[in-house]
């Protein structure tokens, strides 16, 4: 094909010169309001009509009132006939507005309806109800209707995606023109010519490097190009990430001109490097999004253990009654994930909190001074949670959603991308830290916990209530517990298995760190995360895993009292 | 010291008696009054290998007060060293039947056995490995615990990363045990039909006396010098090594045996159930062998015995009838053993150990004067309600019944 997209972007292009002093948007103002009322749909086609002037302005939208949608092009468009639709789309393609496009792009995704006894024209949104293009009304179904998809055919289609990757391009919204720029791909649909056209008229960095990629990728598919041209296409593509180059670039360094073969290699070898530098980012990233799950657990553990000597078993039951507390408040507040994920995080606390009260009172009172015996307690505790949970909720996952602020990616660069819900959990493990600190080292309770640790019967001698102490340091733990649930509801599957997984783990978290010490448990949980990052792309998971165990094993047969050892007369216990 | 005082020739008769019927009245014909039914001879078998496990954590527990998370790893590899010898007795009767190899390797597309699956054919060598690989580990992993003064808690802990880690690499396929299905679908041991009554008859005899000679050696190891050396660590560890003892070297070697007995147990254990996977090396078998030790009692060689029959007997009987009432049951078991019974049965019965247990037995029997014993339930709960508030103990809180063996 070519020739028509060719020419259909050629008018689109002066049209968008001609159309520069005033913005597209305003000139068609009733028009895109129409078309986002009848809602062409799509996060984008939202997007594009909230962007232009128009939209704030035209709050009254004439219905149909627009130079592109005459009632002349709804029925071409509406025919059955191959002809009478090229004449619409023609007409359409012709008028550089945002809401042509969106229509088109309905068309072409097969979202436009026509109704079969009127004629007229419906958008399907993606949220399952209608638009009504000639008057702009929305209809909550197809109700009855007896609607058809409109017709199109192979060539229209290829026609029409060209038509609408070179109308994005044109876009006044920079962050529109910088995707369809980067989705860009080298193929039959993308004119060399008007690219370079592109490029010399565009001001925004991103958008032109994806321009220039375009343009370099397609000197190296061209047959005829000048190893000059080649060369230079090749340093660019290996000072900017390519990986779709790679296959010529491989065929281009086999070949016989010896310049564009060296050329090539060193591309080659620079993409390399570029590579080996993402990889390394993208391992510390989830090298610190499993640490800092380790220590959002470990930290509560390390309170329970470490302060108060006391082995709580059931502190990964403690984890996966903070996840269902998420499910539980997803459920209660249908449609506002993001508010019960939020609220989930004090609930999960107090939840926890009282749960760990509970056992705290009712059974590990009486267990202060036999540790073997708290352990095996909790670990009945543990199980009875975790059957408890199998027959009051249900032994299958529960599926907690993910709302939209914790969905995503964060583009870093064109290839280096991070999830918002790790970075999420990552800075919610400083948050929490950051306050067990405070907790710990400015407030009156924290005071009397790190005076019972050290010497009990002299801070009872001071006038510390001990067992209130140890009472308020096992909810503080168990409460802990229940927010890294939370966090872990983001991230793995919300069962009754779910602490079971991570507690051996995060045991060897708070040994390693050196029981006692809330820093250490911050740092051993970062490091092993870490380490078992980087193991794992050589040994795979489970290996990556037995071997970190074996080293904190060995490790601790050298420092037996892990990293950071507690000095002084604590340490003689 | 006598090793044959009256609870283990009590504890003697009853196994010889009980096993000697079982395993005669497998061979019994049907219908005759003595028959017992195989299948029942090999639910029994099974329970004496777990009071073999459980007796060997009480030697390590009860008497040196080492508590292992991990002795579960032990049982596990000693059932997969007697496993790889029934795998190859399959041989060509496997599905596969045109090579000699397990069926799980020609299905991960292996051509020959790994070295380590070498001499695995030989009877001789396979009943070697079986307490020769746990004891290794049990060295090795006791070297690095005990020269670094690991001890009581931590112990606890890395025993269960032991476990849970070794867990994780058997379920690894290309580990070369069977992965996630582990070994099955045995056949024959030294050319006998694993199914026949004459085997199951034998292997339950067996069991029953690997169970005693245990016992015995356990027994001998409690009232040897060696033994009064073993709960003076658990009570005191630094006043022994200030008196001169190589504490680690003591240590080192009571686990060691312990794993071995843990080995010899899981090797029976294999042919009597007939499949050996991952899932024992999961760390909840493990706490399950040690809460029936400590329902028994530990540290008396006969609570671990009785414990570990009875609650598999509880759990084979309510898993059928109430499956979910199990966990329950068992978490349960957990609390109360830990809170109201810290000396276990054998401390509720004869709450000061094996002198008080002679005593009552003799009080029973008409045989000897009752003495003039305090009553059980506050000699139970001596120190626990006082005011001053729960202190840094260093002694576990392991009650008379160690101390009187001490006394005696």
């Amino acid at each position: 094909m070519g020739r028509l997209g060719r020419s259909i972007a050629l008018v689109c292009l002066l049209a968008f010169c001609l159309g520069q002093a005033p913005p597209a948007g305003a000139m068609d103002g009733p028009a895109v309001v129409t078309v986002a009322q009848a809602g062409v749909g799509g996060p984008e086609g939202e997007a594009l009509a909230g962007e232009g002037p128009g939209a704030a302005a035209g709050g009254e939208a004439a219905p149909g009132g627009s130079p592109w949608l005459t009632q002349g092009v709804i029925e071409s468009l509406a025919s059955s006939k191959v002809n009478d639709r090229d004449v619409a789309i023609g007409a359409l393609s012709g008028d550089p507005s945002d809401g042509a496009t969106e229509v088109l792009r309905a068309l072409l995704e097969g979202r436009l309806m026509v109704e079969r006894s009127t004629m007229g024209l419906f958008v399907a949104r993606p949220d399952g109800t209608y638009g009504d293009l000639a008057t702009g009304e929305t209809i909550g179904d197809a109700g009855g209707r007896n609607l058809r998809k409109a017709g199109i055919n192979n060539r229209q289609r290829e026609g029409l995606v060209s038509v609408i990757n070179n109308r994005t391009l044109l876009s006044p919204n920079l962050a529109v023109r910088r995707r369809a720029a980067a989705a860009l791909v080298p193929s039959k649909n993308v004119d060399p010519v008007l690219i370079a056209d592109l490029l010399t008229r565009e001001t925004d960095p991103l958008v032109a490097k994806s321009y220039g990629k375009i343009l370099a990728l397609h000197t190296l598919q061209d047959k005829g190009a000048r190893p000059g041209e080649v060369i230079e296409a090749l340093g660019f593509l290996g000072a900017n990430l390519t990986p779709e180059a790679r296959e010529y670039m491989r065929n281009l360094a086999e070949g016989d001109d010896p310049g564009v073969a060296r050329a090539a290699q060193a591309a080659m070898a620079s993409q390399d490097s570029q590579l080996e530098h993402i990889a390394f980012f993208e391992t510390i990233f989830f090298g610190l999004s499993l640490g800092s799950v380790l220590v959002l657990i470990g930290i509560g553990l390390a309170i329970t253990f470490g302060v108060m000597g006391v082995i709580n078993m059931a502190h990964g039951e403690m984890v996966m009654l903070g996840a269902y507390t998420v499910w539980g408040l997803q459920s209660l507040l249908p449609g506002q994930a993001g508010l019960a994920l939020i609220l989930a995080i004090p609930v999960s606390f107090v939840v926890t909190g009282l749960v760990g009260a509970i056992l705290e009172l009712s059974i590990i009172r009486y267990l202060y001074d036999r540790p073997l015996e708290t352990l095996l307690a909790t670990y009945g505790v543990s199980l009875v949670l975790q059957q408890a949970v199998k027959i009051f909720i249900s032994s299958n996952n529960r599926s907690v959603e993910t709302p939209g602020f914790m969905s995503g990616l964060l583009y870093l660069s064109d290839h280096l991308t991070v999830t918002y819900s790790r970075l999420y959990i990552i800075g919610f493990c400083l948050v929490v830290f950051l306050m067990i600190n405070l907790v710990m080292h400015r407030t009156r309770l924290g005071l009397e916990v790190r005076a019972v640790t050290q010497n009990r019967a002299m801070a009872q001698a001071m006038g510390v209530n001990s067992r209130r102490v140890d009472t308020f340091t096992f909810v503080l733990g168990s409460g802990v517990a229940g927010m890294a649930g939370v966090a872990l509801s983001q991230l793995t599957n919300v069962g009754p298995n779910l602490g079971q997984s991570y507690i051996v783990d995060s045991f060897m978290v708070v040994v390693f760190g050196g029981v006692g010490n809330l820093w250490g448990t911050f740092l051993g949980g970062l490091i092993i995360g870490m380490a078992n990052k980087f193991i794992e792309p050589i040994n795979g998971a489970i290996m990556a895993k037995i071997l970190i165990m074996v080293g904190i094993i060995l490790f601790i047969q050298r420092h037996p009292s892990g990293l950071f050892p507690q000095k002084g007369r604590a340490a003689a216990l | 010291m006598r090793i044959f005082d009256l609870s283990t020739k009590i504890f003697c008769a009853i196994l010889v008696c009980a096993v000697g019927f079982l395993s005669v009245g497998v061979l019994a014909p049907e219908g005759s009054l003595f028959h017992v039914q195989p299948y029942t001879a090999l639910i029994i078998g099974k329970y004496l290998c777990y009071a073999t496990l459980a007796l060997s954590i009480d030697l390590a527990w009860g008497y040196l007060g080492i508590l292992s998370l991990g002795h579960g790893a032990f049982f596990a590899l000693g059932g997969y060293a007697f496993g790889m010898y029934l795998m190859r007795q399959i041989g060509a009767k496997g599905v596969y039947a045109a090579s000699n190899l397990p069926d799980f390797m020609i299905f991960i597309g292996w051509d020959r056995l790994p070295w380590y699956w070498l001499g695995s054919h030989s009877f001789l060598f396979s009943c070697l490995l079986v307490v020769l690989a746990p004891g290794l580990l049990g060295f090795a992993f006791g070297w690095t615990a005990f020269r670094s003064r690991v001890s009581g808690v931590y112990f606890s802990i890395i025993s269960q990363a032991m476990t849970y880690a070794l867990m994780l690499a058997f379920y690894l396929n290309n580990l070369g045990f069977g992965g996630n299905n582990g070994f099955t679908d045995f056949k024959t041991i030294l050319g006998f039909d694993l199914h026949s009554n004459g085997m199951v008859g034998s292997l339950l005899a067996i069991s029953g006396l690997v169970l005693l000679l245990s016992y015995l050696l356990c027994r001998y190891l409690a009232v040897s010098r060696l033994g009064l050396v073993l709960v003076a660590i658990r009570d005191n560890e630094p006043r022994v090594r200030f008196a001169g003892y190589r504490v680690e070297t003591v240590k080192l070697f009571i686990f060691t045996l312990s794993a071995m007995m843990a080995g010899l147990a899981g090797a029976l254990y294999v042919p009597q159930v007939g499949i050996i996977n991952p899932s024992i090396f999961a760390p909840v078998f493990s706490v399950e062998m040690v809460v029936c030790v400590a329902l028994g009692g530990r540290g008396t060689l006969y609570g671990a015995v009785f414990g570990a029959i009875m609650v598999n007997a509880c759990k084979s009987t309510l898993t059928s009838a109430y499956p979910m009432a199990w966990p329950f049951v068992l978490g349960g078991l957990f609390v109360a053993v830990a809170v109201f019974l810290p000396q276990g049965l054998a401390g509720l019965f004869f709450p000061q150990g094996e002198s008080k247990l002679k005593n009552a037995l003799g009080r029973l029997f008409g045989t000897r004067k009752p003495a003039g014993d305090p009553p059980a339930d506050t000699e139970a709960e001596g120190d626990d309600g006082s005011e001053a508030g729960p202190e840094p103990a260093e002694g576990y809180g392991y009650g008379r019944a160690g101390r009187g063996i001490v006394n005696e």
